[in-house]
C-alpha cells in the first residue's frame, strides 16, 4: 500500500512546489501584492499548514492501519468483534470542533476587517461590469476608461460595482453607479445586464458584480506594476474573454495619467486618413461609443453613447476587446472586419467594412492616445 | 397482487395486464425493485460514458493555451451538460440503483412499498434525461452552467436553460416519487426484529437522503418553474429592471444545490460503512456515532448553502454566520472518517477490489474534505471561488467520493446481483489506473486555480503560466477514461464466466447476502427474522465469553432451513401504465417549448395512463 502513500500525498506535494515556483504566472493568488489581498493570503497559508498537518495524520493512519493490520498467510481466525469506545468517539468528535473554532475566530475578524470601509485619503472608481468587458468611471477625476484600471501605489481603491446592459433611452440604472462621462451621454441601463465577478487576485479577493445591486470591495497595490484580473462569473459565450488590467503606478505618475486622460482628443487635420476614420466613426460608432472632443464640421461636439467602451484615450490602452486582444494595427484591422468572428457574441457588429475605412478607421484610433 | 404460481384471470383494463417476468419485453413492464434498480444502473453508467466523453472533450480544449478546437458556445454547453449528466443523471440514479436493488433486500422485504411507482421513476428518469440530451438535436444544449443563474440563463437567446429547467422538473419528479417511495419502504416494511439500529449504515444513510430529497426538491422546482416562466411567458423573477432579483435564484438553486452535495455522497459513504466492516471483518467502529454524523450532516447541510455565495456581498453577518455553519458540518463529517480508520485498527485486512475502492474512497475524501474546510474560511474562499481550486474541491469529494465509493459498491453487489463475480485481477488494475489518472487529473486543479484559472473558461492565454498544469490534467482525465474501459471489458468478460458463486463470496454481514444471488423474484423464500444488526454475521459466527469468535456449526444458529417454497408468495404484477404514464411528461416538455397542443396530447396520455393505472385489475 505504499504506492498509495506517494498517489495521495502527490498532489498535495505538488501543491507545494508549484505554489512555490510559479515562475510566470501574473494572475496568481498565492503573490499577494497589495494589504487587501495579503490579509486573505495570511489566513490561507496558517489554515493550509492546519489542514495539511491533520491530512498526515489522517492518511499516515489509513496507510499504517491498512499495511499493519493486512490478512496475512497463516492467520487463522476473525479478529475481536470491538465495536466501538465511546469515549474516543466523543474524543474525535471534539478534537476537530475545536481546531475548527480555532480557524473560525480569524476568519470572522477578517470578514469584518475586510468588509469595512476605507477612511482617509481614498480613490473612488465605479466599476461597470458589461457583456464581456469592463468600464472603470471615476466620478471625482472626471474621467472614464476601459479594460484597464489604473491606480496609485499605497492609497486603497474603493471600488463600487455594478452590472450594465445595453443602453436604452428610457431606462436609468436604478443601481447608485455612476455611468461614466461625457456629459450628456446616454447612461448605461440595467438592460440585458448579467452577473459578473471582479477579481484581481493579486490585488484583492473576488466581488461578485450583480444586477440591480452596488457591491463595494477595497484594493490596494503596494508597488507600481501590471497586474490582471479577470470575470470570474459565468458570464455567457466570451466569459473566458472579460479580462482586463490594473495598473498601479506611482502617485506622481497616476496624476500625470489623470491629467491625460482628462484631455480630450484632438480633431484630426483634415485630409488625412485619420480625419476620414473620425468622419466614420461619428457616422457609426458614435451609436454605442463616445470620444470626448468629436466635433462635426461646424466644430459642435459629437455626442456619444456609453454602451461600449469610450474610446477618448483608446490607443493609450495596452488592450481592447476586454483584453482580449493586444492593441496593435494588424488586431485593429481583424477586430474591425469582424468583431463577432473575433470575439464570440461580440455586441459590436460586423460593419461590412472595406478595408480602406478599415485602415482610416485605425489611423484615427491611433491617434487617440 | 398477482401471484407467481398463478396465471392472471382475464383482465378488465384497457391493456392486456402483462405476465412476462423473462425475457427484453418484461423489462418494460417490470415492477420488480431487483429489475429497476439495474434498469438504473445500466441507464446511469451509459450517461457516466456520455458525461465522461464531454469532459474528455473539455479535457482537450483546455490541454494547451489559446485553443480553438471547441468554440466557446458548443464549450458552454459541453461544461453545462458534463455538470448535469453526473449530478442528476449519473450520481443521483447510480445510487438510486444500489437502493433500489438493496433496500429491499437489506431490509428482508420483498419489494419496495409502491412498485408501480417505483416503476414510474425510473422511467421518468429516463425519459428527463432524453429530454435533456434531445436539445442538441432541437436548437442547442444547455448553456448556461449547471447551476444555471440568472438573468444570463433568461437572456439566453437559445432554447438550452428551457430544456434544462423543464429535464430537471421532470428528473425531479421521479426523484420525489422515489424518495416518498424508499423513505416509505425503509419506514414500514422492514423484517421482524429489524429496528431502526439494527438496520445496515446503508440504509440509513438511504432513509437520510431519501428525506433530503424530499425537502430538497421542492425548492429547486419552484426555482425551476419561475426561470420557466421567465423564460417562456415573459415573467420577471429574476429580473431587477421590473423588480425581480437575481439573488432569488442563487437562494432557490443553493437552497437546494447544498442538500444535493449530501444526496450524492451520503449513498457512497453509506456503501463504504457496509464493505469495510466486511473485509477488516470487524463491525463498523461506533455504528451509532456514524448513523448519528449521518443524519446530523443531513440537518446541518439545509443550513449552509450560502456558502456558495461569498462573493455575492452578503454582508459580513452572513457571511460570518454560513462561514461557521459550513465549518460545524465538517464535525459529523470529520467523525466518519475516524470510526472508518476505527473499524480497520486490529482488522484483519483482505485487499479485495470492493475493499481498494473503500479504502481509495477514504484517502480521496480527506482531501475534498480539508479543502472543503479552507472554503469556509471565507476571505481565503474570496480568492478561491469560482476558480480551478473549487472544481479540484468537488472533484475530490464526488469523484474522489461519490465515484469511488459506487464503484466499490458495484465491485461488492455484482455477484448478488448478477451470480457472477468481477474478475479481481482486472478490478485491481482499474483501481490503481482510476486512482492514479483521478489524482493527475484533479490534483493539478487545486495548483491552477490558486494561480489564477477562473472556472467556465473556453480558453487561458500563455502568459498566465498554467500550460504545464493542463496538460497534466488532460492526461489523467485519459486515464481515468482508460480505467473504466477496463472497467467495460471486465463488466463483459464477467458474463462469460460460470455461475458458480455461492450465496454469500465475500463472508458478508447484512441481509443480503442471506438468499442465493442472484435472489429470486420474490426475494426471500420466508422473510428473515432479524435478531441483531449485522444478522448475516451473527448466524455464521458466535463469540465465546473469552471475546474469541467461532464459527456456528450449519444449521445450529436456530434460524431454521429454508423454507421450501411450496405456499404461493404474493408479489405484484407487471404492468405497462408506469411507462405509459410517465412517458406523458416529455411530451407535455416539448409542449411546453413547441406548442400547447403537445402538452394536450401529453396530458392525455399521462392521464391515460395513470387512469389505467388505477384501474388495473389486481390479476389475483
Amino acid at each position: 500500500m505504499r504506492r498509495e502513500t506517494l498517489k495521495v500525498l502527490g498532489p498535495l506535494a505538488l501543491t507545494l512546489i508549484a505554489a512555490a515556483c510559479a515562475p510566470n504566472a501574473t494572475q496568481d493568488s498565492l503573490r499577494p501584492a497589495g494589504p487587501y489581498a495579503e490579509k486573505a493570503h495570511d489566513l490561507f497559508v496558517p489554515v493550509f499548514w492546519v489542514a495539511a498537518a491533520i491530512f498526515f495524520v489522517v492518511e499516515g493512519l489509513l496507510v499504517f492501519f491498512v499495511w499493519k493490520y493486512r490478512h496475512r498467510k497463516g492467520r487463522e481466525g476473525i479478529p475481536p468483534q470491538v465495536h466501538g469506545n465511546t469515549r474516543l468517539e466523543i474524543a474525535w468528535t471534539i478534537l476537530p470542533a475545536l481546531i475548527l473554532a480555532g480557524v473560525a475566530v480569524p476568519t470572522v475578524t477578517t470578514i469584518f476587517d475586510l468588509a469595512r470601509e476605507p477612511e482617509g485619503d481614498v480613490l473612488n472608481v465605479d466599476v461597470l461590469g458589461h457583456q464581456w468587458w469592463w468600464e472603470f468611471a471615476y466620478p471625482q477625476e472626471g474621467i472614464v476608461t476601459a479594460n484597464e484600471l489604473h491606480i496609485p501605489t499605497g492609497r486603497p481603491v474603493y471600488l463600487r460595482l455594478c452590472a450594465v446592459g445595453l443602453g436604452y433611452q428610457q431606462q436609468v440604472a436604478p443601481s447608485e453607479c455612476q455611468p461614466g462621462p461625457p456629459e450628456g451621454a446616454v447612461p448605461a441601463s440595467l438592460g440585458d445586464s448579467v452577473i459578473h465577478s471582479f477579481w484581481v487576485p493579486e490585488l484583492a479577493g473576488t466581488q461578485d458584480v450583480i444586477p440591480g445591486r452596488t457591491n463595494t470591495m477595497v484594493l490596494q497595490a503596494d508597488d507600481p506594476g501590471t497586474y490582471t484580473g479577470q470575470c470570474k462569473e459565468f458570464c455567457g459565450l466570451s466569459h473566458a474573454f472579460m479580462k482586463f488590467t490594473v495598473v498601479a503606478h506611482t502617485p506622481e505618475d497616476f496624476d500625470a495619467w489623470v491629467a491625460g486622460q482628462r484631455a480630450p482628443a484632438a480633431m484630426p487635420p483634415g485630409g488625412t486618413p485619420a480625419a476620414a476614420g473620425a468622419e466614420i466613426l461619428a457616422g457609426q460608432c458614435i451609436a454605442c461609443h463616445a470620444i470626448n472632443g468629436l466635433q462635426d464640421a461646424n466644430g459642435d461636439p459629437i455626442l456619444g453613447s456609453n454602451n461600449g467602451p469610450d474610446l477618448t484615450h483608446f490607443a493609450s490602452r495596452e488592450c481592447f476587446a476586454g483584453c482580449m486582444l493586444e492593441t496593435n494595427d494588424e488586431n485593429l484591422r481583424r477586430w474591425l472586419d469582424d468583431p463577432p468572428s473575433v470575439k464570440a457574441g461580440s455586441w459590436m457588429p460586423d460593419y461590412n467594412l472595406t478595408p480602406e475605412q478599415i485602415d482610416q478607421l485605425v489611423a484615427y484610433l491611433n491617434t487617440l492616445r | 397482487m398477482a401471484s407467481v404460481s398463478v396465471p392472471a384471470e382475464r383482465p378488465r383494463g384497457l391493456l392486456r395486464r402483462p405476465t412476462a417476468i423473462t425475457g427484453l419485453w418484461s423489462w418494460f413492464t417490470t415492477v420488480d425493485h431487483k429489475k429497476i434498480g439495474i434498469l438504473y444502473g445500466v441507464t446511469a453508467f451509459a450517461f457516466f460514458i456520455v458525461g465522461g466523453t464531454e469532459a474528455l472533450l473539455i479535457r482537450l480544449q483546455l490541454a494547451q493555451p489559446d485553443q480553438n478546437l471547441i468554440s466557446p458556445g458548443v464549450y458552454n454547453e459541453l461544461f453545462t451538460m458534463h455538470g448535469i449528466t453526473m449530478v442528476f443523471l449519473v450520481v443521483m440514479p447510480l445510487s438510486a440503483a444500489f437502493f433500489n436493488f438493496l433496500i429491499p433486500l437489506m431490509i428482508g422485504a420483498r419489494d419496495v412499498a409502491f412498485p408501480r411507482l417505483n416503476a414510474f421513476s425510473y422511467w421518468a428518469f429516463l425519459f428527463g434525461g432524453i429530454f435533456i440530451y434531445s436539445s442538441w438535436f432541437l436548437g442547442g444544449a444547455p448553456n448556461g452552467g449547471w447551476f444555471g443563474y440568472a438573468p444570463n440563463s433568461v437572456l439566453d437567446p437559445t432554447r438550452g436553460m428551457t430544456f434544462y429547467a423543464i429535464g430537471l422538473l421532470i428528473t425531479g419528479i421521479a426523484s420525489t416519487v422515489s424518495a416518498i417511495n424508499l423513505a416509505v419502504t425503509i419506514i414500514n416494511m422492514r423484517a421482524p426484529g429489524m429496528t431502526l439500529f439494527r438496520m445496515p449504515v446503508f440504509i440509513w444513510m438511504g432513509l437520510v437522503v431519501q428525506l433530503l430529497l424530499a425537502f430538497s426538491l421542492p425548492i429547486i422546482t419552484v426555482g425551476l418553474v419561475e426561470l420557466l416562466f421567465d423564460k417562456r411567458f415573459g415573467t420577471h423573477f429574476f429580473d431587477p429592471a421590473a423588480g425581480g432579483d437575481p439573488l432569488l435564484w442563487q437562494h432557490l438553486f443553493w437552497l437546494f444545490g447544498h442538500p444535493e452535495v449530501y444526496i450524492l455522497i451520503l449513498p457512497a459513504m453509506g456503501i463504504v460503512s457496509e464493505i469495510l466492516p466486511v473485509f477488516a471483518r470487524k463491525p463498523l467502529f461506533g455504528y451509532q456515532f456514524v448513523v448519528f454524523s449521518g443524519i446530523a450532516i443531513g440537518f446541518i447541510g439545509f443550513g449552509v448553502w450560502a456558502h456558495h455565495m461569498f462573493a455575492v456581498g452578503l454582508g459580513p453577518v452572513a457571511n460570518t454566520a454560513f462561514g461557521v455553519s459550513t465549518m460545524i458540518i465538517a464535525v459529523p463529517t470529520g467523525v466518519k472518517i475516524f470510526n472508518w480508520l476505527g473499524t480497520l485498527w486490529r482488522g484483519d485486512i483482505r485487499f479485495t477490489t470492493p475493499m481498494l475502492f473503500a479504502v481509495g474512497f477514504i484517502a480521496m475524501f480527506v482531501i475534498g474534505g480539508l479543502s472543503g474546510v479552507t472554503h469556509a474560511v471565507v476571505p481565503s474562499d474570496y480568492q478561491q471561488t469560482d476558480t480551478y481550486y473549487i472544481v479540484a474541491h468537488f472533484h475530490y469529494v464526488l469523484f474522489g467520493g461519490a465515484i469511488f465509493g459506487l464503484f466499490g459498491g458495484t465491485y461488492y453487489w455484482w455477484p448478488k446481483v448478477f451470480g457472477r463475480m468481477l474478475d479481481e485481477r482486472w478490478g485491481k488494475v482499474q483501481f490503481w489506473t482510476m486512482l492514479v489518472g483521478f489524482n493527475l487529473a484533479f490534483g493539478p486543479m487545486h495548483v491552477l486555480g490558486l494561480q489564477g484559472m477562473p472556472r467556465r473558461i473556453q480558453s487561458y492565454p500563455e502568459s498566465l503560466g498554467l500550460t504545464f498544469w493542463n496538460l497534466v490534467s488532460t492526461i489523467g482525465a485519459f486515464v481515468i477514461a482508460l480505467s473504466v474501459l477496463l472497467f467495460i471489458v471486465s463488466a463483459v468478460r464477467s458474463f462469460r464466466r460460470p455461475r458458480e458463486m455461492s450465496a454469500d463470496p465475500w463472508d458478508a454481514r447484512t441481509l443480503e447476502w442471506a438468499t442465493s444471488s442472484p435472489p429470486p423474484v420474490h426475494n426471500f423464500d420466508e422473510i428473515p427474522v432479524v435478531h441483531a444488526l449485522d444478522e448475516v454475521w451473527h448466524r455464521k459466527y458466535a463469540e465465546t465469553e473469552g471475546g474469541r469468535v467461532v464459527p456456528v456449526p450449519a444449521g445450529g444458529s436456530g434460524e431454521g432451513g429454508r423454507g421450501a417454497g411450496a405456499h404461493a408468495i404474493h408479489l405484484p404484477g407487471p404492468s405497462y401504465y408506469p411507462l405509459v404514464a410517465s412517458l406523458g411528461l416529455p411530451i407535455v416538455g416539448y409542449g411546453l417549448i413547441f406548442g400547447w397542443w403537445l402538452v394536450a396530447v401529453g396530458l392525455v396520455v399521462m392521464v391515460g395512463g395513470l387512469y389505467g393505472w388505477v384501474l388495473e385489475p389486481s390479476a389475483e
